[in-house]
């Protein structure tokens, strides 16, 4: 379960203040698979950002699984990340440094699992995604479809309950978008609640739920909540 | 994946970064550990040149020149033998050994040498208004030379190497010194002609590397009755106590003879020993630059390396990466960067040292271990002070702002 419970959030710009979010509330079931749109300042990254316990709303909570993470000391809440939310980002964010084994030995690293277990897990997610024969491979030496597929290896690794993504098909081309959009729907039918921001159509589609943001109270379609934002 | 696993990769994948960020460092580690290396042996070699000479005062006639010491006494200019009893009778204190000597120039085979005349121990002990002070009966301590291995003479007379001062010496005995003997072709036991009077040759001195060496050291009677001048010295050479050199041991002397010239050795050695606190001094400066501009250029490098690596630390973070952790990685890295520029500055300084020692200071130089421990600490501390606020700033990074596109 992730509750959102009265959240507001006020940016300082230019020192004026920025209302995005103004008492807001809703409630993600556990595997919900829902996508966020809305125009470009709407609040859908502020949004998910906050969902990742990587923004701290300007009031009200953030409940997932029954913790407000937010009351949470920021170590806490980097081990509560590390445990349960799985990023994916539009430019996949992989080290350029590492091979996609490493990267995707990152989180598990992080979460302390010893060299032999990480590689083990990493090795099978890699090969889950296709990606067998590319473990020592370096992302420049991936098709932007193979470092999505890292990417979201990398996502996979810890075995989140929730999963967050940033137009995860921003950069692809549609075939390729197709088949992360399949990955998403497979990971959801595992359990997973998901949560990605599009501004593809095609995309939103695809989820179970989609909601709104826009530049006005009014909503945009009655089947789903809308919030407004003020931009 | 660990730690150090990651770091090393990231150093590799920015190599010339890196080298650039550690180059100040690394020269500076570099020439403080090759002159502090030089400076080592250089005061080890005049520690032993002093040791090696033996006497550390000289009574001269007042008007010689001091611009070499060994040249001092053979410039022509004498004082009466009077002196030696006038020092042995006195209560001076820190008088470990006294060599009164005369020297005239002297030719063999049409070369030229210095004959010296020198008074054996035994004399001085013979010698009942001597006796009294006891010269060569108080007991020997800080004036006595330390033995050296390889330096040490085994022959009773050869002591005269080292002590400025020998037991026995006939007043028909000469000794030759090392070069005297291979001019002339002349080895112990043999005789020879000076002067018109026939030596026997008591011992052959063994190198020493100073115009002693071409030096004939004969009975000072002797060498008196030759030159003709009657019971005058040159030079009266004296093994000083250290201690009581530094209590004014010198002006003491000069105030009992104040018709001589009473010069310690040191003020010859003077301007090596300045030279070695002036390069002790540099090596202080240079450590105050390298603080400075090599932890300019380690604090330079590692905000740009954080500003580059905005992102990286950002995905870090929202994979579950805490501040901890952050800070962890970048002053990891800042001690694997300060051991490198410490070891390979370390490398290059004693390698500069063994070249350039022999050639700036004529010294023969061996790489000295101990420095590593400085080289390291200096350059891991610089390292580490220089990347702390960079790697703070690195753990405080808000992961919203490193993620642009979200």
């Amino acid at each position: 379960m992730l509750n959102l419970e009265n959240i507001s959030k006020t940016y300082n710009h230019r020192h004026e203040p920025l209302t995005v979010f103004d008492g807001i509330s809703y409630e993600m079931l556990d595997g919900d698979f829902i996508s966020i749109v809305g125009p470009s300042g709407s609040g859908k990254s502020t949004l998910l950002l906050m969902l990742g316990g990587m923004m701290s709303p300007s009031s009200g909570k953030v409940v997932i699984d029954g913790e407000s993470i937010y009351d949470l000391p920021p170590n806490q809440r980097a081990e509560f990340r590390r445990q349960k939310i799985g990023f994916v980002f539009q430019t996949f964010n992989l080290v350029p440094y590492l091979s996609a084994l490493e990267n995707v030995q990152m989180p598990l690293f992080l979460a302390g699992l010893s060299e032999v277990e990480q590689e083990e897990r990493a090795t099978s997610v890699l090969e889950r995604l296709g990606l067998g024969a590319r473990l020592a491979h370096k992302p420049s030496e991936l098709s932007v479809g193979q470092q999505q597929r890292v990417a979201l290896a990398r996502m996979l690794a810890n075995d989140p309950t929730v999963v967050l993504a940033d137009e995860p098909t921003g950069s692809l081309d549609p075939e390729t978008s197709a088949q992360v959009m399949d990955f998403f729907e497979e990971i959801n039918q595992e359990g997973r609640t998901v949560v990605i921001v599009t501004h593809d159509p095609t995309v939103a589609q695809r989820a179970h739920k989609t909601l709104r943001l826009g530049d006005s109270r009014v909503p945009y379609d009655e089947q789903t909540p809308v919030w407004a934002s003020v931009v | 994946m660990r730690l150090r696993k990651l770091v090393w990769k990231e150093l590799f994948e920015r190599k010339n970064q890196v080298v650039t960020g550690l180059l100040a460092i690394l020269l500076g580690v570099t020439v403080i550990v090759a002159m502090r290396n030089i400076t080592f042996y250089s005061e080890k070699a005049v520690a032993q040149e002093l040791d090696a000479l033996g006497a550390n005062i000289l009574v001269l006639p007042k008007s010689v020149t001091l611009q070499n010491y060994y040249s001092a006494d053979i410039q022509g200019q004498e004082f009466p033998e009077e002196y030696v009893s006038r020092l042995a009778n006195s209560n001076i204190q820190g008088v470990d050994n006294l060599s009164p000597k005369l020297a005239i120039p002297v030719q063999l085979d049409n070369r030229k040498f210095t004959l010296t005349g020198i008074l054996p121990k035994s004399e001085f002990q013979a010698k009942s208004l001597w006796q009294g002070a006891g010269i060569f009966s108080r007991p020997t301590g800080c004036g006595t030379v330390a033995n050296i291995p390889g330096l040490t003479p085994k022959d009773p007379k050869e002591t005269l190497v080292r002590k400025r001062v020998i037991d026995t010496l006939n007043e028909n005995e000469i000794l030759v010194g090392a070069d005297v003997a291979g001019a002339l072709g002349v080895k112990a036991n043999d005789n020879l002609s000076l002067l018109g009077k026939s030596f026997s040759v008591a011992a052959v001195l063994p190198q020493t590397g100073t115009v002693d060496d071409s030096r004939i050291f004969a009975h000072l009677h002797t060498v008196q009755q030759l030159s003709g001048k009657g019971k005058v010295l040159s030079v009266i050479e004296i093994v000083g106590c250290c201690d009581q050199i530094s209590k004014g041991l010198v002006s003491k002397i000069n105030h009992l003879l104040p018709e001589t010239k009473v010069v310690t050795i040191g003020q010859i050695v003077d301007t090596q020993i300045k030279t070695n606190q002036m390069m002790s001094s540099l090596s202080l400066v240079f450590i105050a630059i390298i603080v400075l501009v090599g932890g300019a250029g380690i604090a330079n490098y590692m905000y740009a390396n954080v500003r580059e690596r905005r992102r990286e630390i950002g995905t870090l973070i929202a994979l579950g990466a805490g501040s901890g952790f952050v800070l962890r990685m970048f002053l990891y890295k800042a001690i694997l960067l300060g051991l490198v520029g410490g070891i390979s500055g370390y490398l290059l300084g004693t390698l500069l040292a063994l070249l350039l020692g022999p050639r700036i200071a004529g010294i023969a130089v061996l790489p000295m271990p101990t420095l590593i421990i400085w080289a390291l600490m200096i350059s891991v501390i610089i390292a580490v002070s220089a990347s702390y606020f960079p790697a703070r700033s690195a753990a405080r990074l808000d992961p919203c702002t490193t993620l642009q596109e979200i």
